[in-house]
């Protein structure tokens, strides 16, 4: 039981609304699982508290066989595990090309960060013509975009991605949907999505994990749980 | 007359840039407004008198006194504010409990102060003088001292302003004061990054407080007046811009010379709240203030 992401038994107490109760999942490296839930299902207080931004009650959380919890987020992205937080996560106040080196800067290895910063280009080309540009000139998609790039510059092993859909039109949601696939396809990346949006997220999870109330309700494929009427119904929402 | 006016404005004003820059750099990582400011600087300035005393020379007392104000600066971070960041959950105490802690902190620093060194007004002695430059007949109330305080404030926010526009490091320190949450994600030490802003803003009251003493006394509370015109340059900029602070201390210390010169002395300190009512009103984010509402 050396890899992958392995979540036990974990609580957290967030307040009465999204708090995780008892939630147990298991990531196999290079894996794409979707967490779908409601709002307040917990699904963010899941993620916070993996990436180390809140602490967690009881319960474990390994990567890799080494422990998650009590370490701080800036210490799990030195150890690859980028948690892009909700909300197009980017620095407003600064340019595109100064949210870009914010994955980098800190790493030792600068031709390694040229060429990821080279590399989250080529993937994401809207960005490269808005380098000096302010991100607040940016679009919803373009902003969520570059939350992304910013993180493969980190070189991500573990990617935790926190409603990467909000509030963004249909169109958009397909193509960060087709590059977040991509960038897992090419180099090997678990990703742990965290979706409202189930359909988008099913279309390209492995794996999806169904919570309510901070609890696991059910987890299967894609087609195992489209394929339910009921859950459909109850938890879904399509 | 105007050009002697302008320049003891511009003296006077390079040194509240100073201060309201040290007051923008901790307000903008911490949302607290440091009323130890003032303490902290005076403390510094006090180490840098004693290392004068004993070196018999001002400019080895300089530096030093700066790197003393840079770890004051550090410790305040590390021994209180963090504490009391870390104890402090959502809601009004919270925010204002650290804005109190400051205020005690500033009433310690002064009684240590007055414990060691008595309150006594001391003369920390620069080697350059502090009698105006003479031209022909014509002596103006600037003095090489004064010209000092301006190469000096010029100097730091010259390197205040490279570290932040161009380095790795202001990069860091900027994103970790508008965005804390994020800057941590994308891999910034947004806790040692904070404290290397309490460090350079305990710097810049350092130079403030070594670089003016000379001109007048040093006791306990020779640099309030200082903090209180400070505070209101940084309130005039915009309270969150660096650039801001600058403008702020520079509009402060023309306009308080050209009210002193021309009107009358007794106004001076009115005048500085006025300044700061008209500023507020017609702009009342401050000139360099920003109009996003930033999530604090």
């Amino acid at each position: 039981m050396n890899s992958g992401l392995v979540v036990k038994n974990l609580k957290v107490n967030y307040g009465a609304i999204g708090a995780v109760k008892d939630i147990s999942l298991t990531l196999t490296p290079g894996e794409l699982v979707a967490v779908i839930g409601a709002n307040g299902a917990g699904k963010s207080t899941l993620i916070r508290s993996l990436s180390g931004l809140v602490a967690p009650t009881s319960g474990s959380a390994t990567w890799k066989g080494s422990s998650l919890l009590g370490k701080r987020p800036e210490q799990l992205v030195r150890e690859g595990i980028v948690h892009i937080a909700e909300g197009k996560a980017v620095i407003p106040e600064l340019t595109v090309a100064e949210n870009l080196a914010l994955g980098g800067i800190w790493r030792g290895d600068k031709s390694d960060v040229k060429l990821a910063t080279q590399e989250s280009l080529t993937l994401f080309p809207a960005l490269a013509s808005r380098l000096q540009q302010r991100a607040d000139t940016l679009s919803g998609g373009e902003r969520q975009m570059l939350a992304i790039a910013r993180a493969l510059i980190s070189r991500p092993q573990l990617l935790l991605l926190d409603e990467p859909s909000l509030g963004l039109a249909p169109l958009i949601i397909e193509q960060i949907f087709a590059a977040i696939n991509q960038l897992r396809m090419r180099h090997g990346l678990t990703v742990l999505l965290v979706e409202q949006n189930a359909m988008s997220a099913l279309k390209i999870a492995d794996r999806g994990v169904v919570i309510n109330l901070g609890e696991v309700v059910t987890t299967g494929t894609p087609e195992e749980l489209l394929s339910n009427g009921q859950l459909r119904e109850a938890y879904l929402g399509i | 007359m105007f050009i002697d006016t302008l320049l003891i404005g511009l003296s006077s004003g390079a040194i509240y840039s100073l201060m309201a820059l040290a007051l923008v750099l901790v307000w903008r990582s911490t949302r607290v407004i440091n009323f130890a400011q003032s303490g902290q600087a005076v403390l510094s300035t006090y180490i840098g008198y004693e290392i004068s005393l004993s070196t018999h020379n001002y400019w080895v007392s300089l530096p030093l006194a700066i790197a003393a104000g840079a770890i004051i600066g550090s410790l305040v971070d590390l021994l209180f504010m963090r504490l009391l960041a870390k104890r402090g959950t959502s809601g009004p105490i919270a925010e204002i409990a650290p804005v109190i802690a400051t205020l005690g902190l500033l009433g310690l620093i002064q009684s240590v102060i007055g414990l060691i060194w008595g309150n006594a007004f001391l003369q920390y002695a620069s080697p350059l003088s502090a009698k105006g430059f003479t031209f022909g007949t014509h002596t103006i109330p600037f003095s090489p001292q004064n010209l000092f305080i301006v190469i000096a404030a010029a100097i730091v926010l010259g390197i205040f302003g490279f570290v932040f526009r161009f380095t790795n490091l202001g990069l860091a320190l900027r994103a970790a004061s508008f965005q804390p949450e994020i800057a941590q994600l994308s891999g910034i030490r947004v806790n040692l990054v904070r404290n290397i802003g309490w460090a350079f803003a305990g710097a810049a009251g350092a130079v403030a407080g070594a670089v003016i003493t000379p001109t007048s006394t040093l006791s306990p509370h020779s640099l309030d007046l200082l903090f209180v015109s400070g505070f209101i340059s940084a309130v005039i900029g915009g309270l969150d811009s660096l650039i801001g602070a600058v403008v702020g201390g520079l509009v402060l210390g023309v306009g308080f010379a050209f009210i002193l010169q021309y009107i009358s002395s007794a106004l001076t300190f009115l005048a500085g709240f006025i300044i700061l009512m008209v500023v507020l009103l017609v702009r009342p984010r401050g000139i360099f203030g920003q109009k996003v509402k930033r999530n604090a």
